[in-house]
């Protein structure tokens, strides 16, 4: 009975006074101060109290049930990345937890805020090989920013709100709390006082005057300069400040493939995308340039190729809030560390106003040759068979570039990336560092929810789409309005590339025979159609963009479609292939 | 251009450092700290882990062998961890270091003769246990000075060695409760604090 009066406490009351409730219920109260919304998850044994003080609070928070654990975390990524708050999700001790895993991975070397909160057995029984318990902590220590494991109730509070302080600050990142059974079941005198400081992590380093005014007089000094806009640019808000940085003093600015909608793509300072299959006058020009100013970005060998032959003519000027990344991979001439959007704001009025004309037009003269040689063949292709760069032309072109665009890893992932044109940040979603096949079905619901109001396509390949396929079960249950494409070329077409390429055309096992998709998600009564020529595509696009809830769209595409430009792995940025 | 080869080159020579390493005193931070090592395939060549003078404050001394270039690299890492307060890495040149070794010998190698306790003497080792049948010799030193005394003292049947990780202080003057006391007061921990702070 006592259990039942504390459980129906308003949590108004909380923060004021202490009361003395369960475990369960004090992390669920921690994550209402925290303003969670939504979770997403799997309960199981050892989470169940977590689950049952749940039950009594789902006026108050959404939980969504997906179908595997992979699915939940997956989607707290796609939630975060779109919403720019944490994404939560709950897993039970064990299996459930192990297969967190590959998300709390991508999350880290992502940059995405997490909280991670997984049962565990109670506190007697750890290190006994108890049913369903695995070394959590030590299993997810490499990839996450921060754990913990909780063993007594009184320590959830603080717990929960160091996790979100971790989380969130500084360069984001995923935090797991893992929760022994009896702190979920036994009492505390439960307060809540949110995290403000810890004393030995500083997410903000203080910004150097002395660095801010030697990137200046590099920048202002510059025949060629080049900006490269990261990530980071979006985690701190700097869309402003990089394109008045851009315009006052006429830089040409290249994004990676995280940084997408960090600038938009109709300017005429844009350069376009950095990387493998990044466009072809901003990997060249990178070998230009005299001034290299990163921002927010890391380095990514997708993006360097070769550093012995990276920017070999360039000054480096690296803003960059994690110290750990200022000369891990290229040497900078001047290391700026701190928070992007700051940085940038006190390097603004250092800048003189300035034209670089001629290099701008190097960068115009190049992207001629690559829409002559690739992009119109792409998404204005004459050949039978539809190309992967049409549908996201056709699909940029419908939604005006103002969808949520949410990618699986491979072929599809660079094309959507090249042709869609985001003119929204924080629109695109992508398994970048990590390059996690399966992400986008889960994190395109999960963007989905995070963002009811706005339209949220997935697009995922015939190989991506099956390891996660499971989640249509998620969007069929809460009838989450999102629309689905995969672009079935009945291949996994970015390793059937490389063996094209590389070994000689030896297709080793990626050749896939598939199911009929348009039954499975008919099976899960989620409206689905499938296209196989040109002349229904529009249309077929258009349907689905309109449709009211979630719509699943398959189109066959051509079966040996190659993605160029290419900058062979470990080459020189130099020598990017057109064909 | 010969000096940029210059730097690459010494950015790349394989010699032994000594990190440093403060952190919160908390259990899992051990494993945290050499998963940073175990990633990189660095072997770690001594490690020793203790309170610090200062109470819940841990101090690290790890010694390894490898490149500058690799070793910066990997004291930023060390760094970025949410519950190190401070990592630095030293050349042999800028601490003073010791370690102990322990070596326990049959108690009948003393009886009738000098040898052994001009051995002892010659060393600056001391006796540390006398029992029935053996006795622990202790000494400290820096290792070639602990090998040697093994070196010779195996002739005469050593039942067990141990040697100790290494331990050091830094050369420099700043007090560890300081250091902490700067760290705190220098770095800012939210935006909102930090608008427009130049150092």
């Amino acid at each position: 009975m006592e259990k039942m009066d504390t459980i129906q406490k308003p949590p108004s009351d909380i923060g004021e006074k202490k009361v003395r409730i369960s475990g369960s219920e004090a992390l669920i109260l921690s994550l209402l101060e925290e303003g969670v919304d939504t979770i997403f998850g799997y309960p199981g044994g050892a989470i169940m109290p977590i689950y049952d003080a749940l039950y009594h609070y789902q006026d108050k928070v959404n939980h969504l049930l997906t179908r595997h654990e992979q699915g939940a975390v997956h989607a707290a990524q796609g939630y975060a990345r779109v919403t720019g708050k944490v994404g939560v999700c709950f897993a039970t001790s064990g299996p459930g937890a192990t297969n967190l895993i590959t998300g709390i991975a991508d999350a880290q070397i992502d940059s995405t805020p997490l909280v991670c909160i997984t049962g565990q057995v109670v506190a007697h029984l750890l290190g006994t090989d108890a049913f369903q318990e695995s070394d959590v902590l030590g299993i997810s220590m490499p990839v996450t920013k921060w754990n913990f494991q909780v063993t007594k109730p009184e320590e959830i509070p603080e717990a929960i709100a160091k996790a979100f302080y971790i989380a969130k600050t500084g360069r984001p990142g995923p935090v797991l709390i893992d929760i022994t059974k009896n702190s979920q079941t036994d009492k505390l005198d439960f307060e809540y006082k949110p995290c403000k400081k810890i004393r030995s992590y500083h997410p903000y380093p203080a910004l150097k005057k002395q660095d801010i005014e030697d990137a200046a007089t590099l920048i202002n000094n510059a025949k060629k300069p080049y900006i490269l806009a990261g990530h980071g640019i979006l985690i701190s808000g700097a869309e402003k400040e990089v394109l008045t940085l851009s315009e006052k003093a006429n830089i040409p600015v290249a994004s990676t493939l995280l940084g997408l909608s960090s600038f938009p793509p109709d300017h005429e300072n844009y350069a376009g995308m950095l990387g493998m299959h990044g466009n072809y006058a901003p990997n060249l020009l990178t070998n230009e340039c005299d001034v290299l100013i990163a921002i927010g970005m890391r380095f990514d060998d997708r993006v360097t190729g070769d550093v012995s032959r990276y920017a070999s003519k360039a000054k480096v000027i690296h803003i960059e809030i994690d110290p750990s990344e200022i000369d891990k991979i290229i040497k900078a001439e001047v290391g700026v560390n701190g928070d992007a959007k700051q940085a940038l704001q006190m390097l603004l009025p250092l800048v003189k106003e300035n034209t670089h004309t001629d290099w701008i037009a190097e960068f115009r003269r190049l992207d001629k040759i690559e829409f002559e040689k690739v992009i119109k063949k792409d998404t204005f292709p004459d050949g039978n068979e539809i190309k992967m760069g049409e549908v996201v032309r056709i699909l940029s072109e419908i939604s005006d570039g103002n969808a949520i665009v949410v990618t699986d890893v491979g072929q599809h992932q660079m094309i959507a990336s090249r042709y869609y044109k985001y003119k929204k940040p924080n629109h695109i979603v992508t398994s970048g560092g990590l390059g996690t096949m399966g992400f986008a079905l889960p994190a395109a619901m999960g963007a989905q929810v995070g963002k009811m109001n706005e339209k949220t396509v997935a697009i995922a390949g015939d190989g991506g789409i099956q390891m996660t396929i499971q989640e249509l079960g998620t969007i069929f249950q809460y009838n989450i309005p999102l629309k689905i494409i995969v672009l079935n070329n009945n291949f996994l077409g970015m390793v059937r590339q490389w063996q094209q390429l590389f070994f000689e055309k030896r297709y080793s096992f990626t050749e896939m025979v598939n199911p009929d998709f348009v039954k499975i998600a008919d099976g899960y009564g989620i409206p689905a159609k499938r296209v196989s020529e040109r002349a229904d595509l529009q249309n077929a696009l258009q349907e689905m963009y309109d449709s009211e809830g979630p719509y699943f769209l398959e189109v066959k595409v051509e079966m040996e479609e190659n993605v160029f430009p290419m900058v062979p792995s470990g080459d020189s940025v130099s020598n990017i292939r057109l064909e | 251009m010969t000096d940029i080869y210059q730097d690459s080159i010494e950015q790349s020579v394989e010699k032994q450092y000594t990190i440093s390493i403060l952190t919160e005193d908390k259990p899992g931070l051990l494993n945290a700290v050499t998963i940073v090592f175990t990633r990189r395939k660095l072997n770690i060549d001594m490690i020793n882990v203790s309170a610090s003078e200062v109470e819940g404050v841990s101090r690290y001394t790890i010694v390894l062998t490898t490149s500058k270039e690799q070793v910066e690299k990997v004291v930023k890492q060390i760094r970025k961890h949410v519950d190190v307060l401070g990592a630095f890495v030293y050349n042999e040149d800028d601490i003073h270091y010791q370690e102990i070794a322990l070596y326990k010998v049959p108690t009948k190698i003393f009886v009738g003769g000098v040898e052994v306790e001009q051995i002892i003497r010659d060393n600056n080792a001391r006796i540390l246990v006398i029992e029935k049948d053996y006795i622990v010799i202790e000494k400290t030193g820096h290792k070639e000075e602990t090998s040697r005394l093994f070196e010779i003292l195996k002739k005469f049947g050593v039942l067990e060695f141990v040697r100790s990780g290494r331990i050091s202080v830094s050369k420099s003057k700043r007090r560890t409760e300081t250091f902490l006391e700067e760290l705190e007061k220098s770095t800012t921990h939210s935006l909102s604090n930090n608008n427009g702070t130049v150092n």
